[in-house]
């Protein structure tokens, strides 16, 4: 398993868990639940500075992005425009150009509007950006979401923040069969065996915020989803026995007494 | 006439009155804001952050200073 590194934009990574730094209670408990879960990568959001409360905890004093490498969202974005204009601030602020492209188009699923994100990724592509997709999990868009220069396929496994676990995986793998781009389940993960179930499914990695953010035991979350997405790549790649509808005895059936 | 030296810009959406002829640099100062932690808009443009100085600061401007939070 040492050689099989995670690939994004030609960067390599170890750990195949993408983890998001929202709703925890406090810095502290976000940087800890991070350190525990092994994740390189962590999702982060571009807001407005508190000017009148300066004593506000800034999260780089807590997440050193010379560590760990920031990827810049555009969640609450509802259009292209919005998605843009947040995510040129986001290079601006320290030449990020790695970044999870999200443009929402309900607020009550949060499912993403293709056709904004689709128009967004062909626009931040052409300046420049390496972008990550976040998407519904319908082959056809994922295959025009590759052609518009997408970096990463992310498709959600159910509404973000739902904790269902993954709806659909016939659609996940046959986007899988048809991409050779990093395809990572963005949304919708409950628990350590969604993402086993993800990474068996043949996804390169998964990105996880609520499930672990929100467990009753962040700690102990972050290290069962780190154990998981290692476990289900593992099972993946060992290739699994065949289906039957049969029993197959497991011991001989020779020379039995 | 003392009104007329000072001016009313708006900062993350709040209002507020500076000297006329302020910098984008000293506002910035003034605010206490960690330069390098933050991307800074004017009036929908992004500011190069090295040209803070070289900006000075007009009626009704809107700034927008941004940096990262938790996110999903």
């Amino acid at each position: 398993m040492k050689k099989d590194k995670f690939n994004i934009a030609n960067k390599k990574f170890n750990s195949r868990l993408i983890v998001g730094t929202g709703k925890y209670k406090n810095m502290n408990e976000c940087a800890k639940a991070i350190k525990l879960s092994g994740a390189e990568i962590v999702t982060v959001a571009v807001r407005r500075v508190n000017i009148t409360d300066k004593k506000k905890p800034l999260l780089m004093d807590y997440i050193d992005p010379k560590k760990i490498t920031y990827l810049p969202n555009t969640a609450g974005c509802f259009n292209s425009k919005e998605a843009l204009r947040t995510l040129r601030l986001a290079r601006e602020i320290g030449g990020w150009k790695l970044v999870k492209l999200e443009v929402l188009g309900d607020k009550k699923n949060l499912f993403p509007d293709m056709i904004e994100t689709l128009k967004s990724t062909e626009i931040l592509t052409n300046e420049g950006f390496q972008v990550m997709v976040y998407c519904n999990d319908d082959p056809l868009m994922a295959k025009r979401l590759e052609n518009s220069g997408a970096c990463a396929i992310m498709p959600l496994a159910a509404p973000i923040g739902s904790g269902l676990g993954i709806q659909n995986k016939i659609n996940i793998k046959i986007i899988r069969n048809q991409t050779k781009l990093p395809l990572i389940i963005d949304a919708g993960l409950g628990q350590a065996s969604d993402a086993v179930i993800a990474m068996e499914l043949g996804c390169d990695g998964v990105l996880v915020n609520t499930a672990i953010a929100k467990a009753k035991k962040p700690f102990d979350m972050a290290l069962a989803f780190k154990n998981a997405v290692i476990s289900g790549r593992q099972s993946y790649l060992s290739g699994r026995i065949e289906k039957n509808l049969m029993g197959k005895p497991s011991s001989p059936i020779n020379n039995i007494i | 006439m003392s009104k007329l030296k000072k001016i009313k810009i708006k900062v993350n959406g709040k209002i507020k009155t500076v000297d006329r002829n302020t910098k984008l640099s000293n506002l910035i100062d003034k605010l206490k804001i960690p330069i390098k932690k933050v991307a800074i808009e004017l009036n929908l443009e992004i500011v190069d952050k090295k040209k803070l100085s070289r900006i000075i600061l007009s009626k009704n401007d809107k700034i927008e200073i941004v940096h990262f939070i938790g996110g999903g």
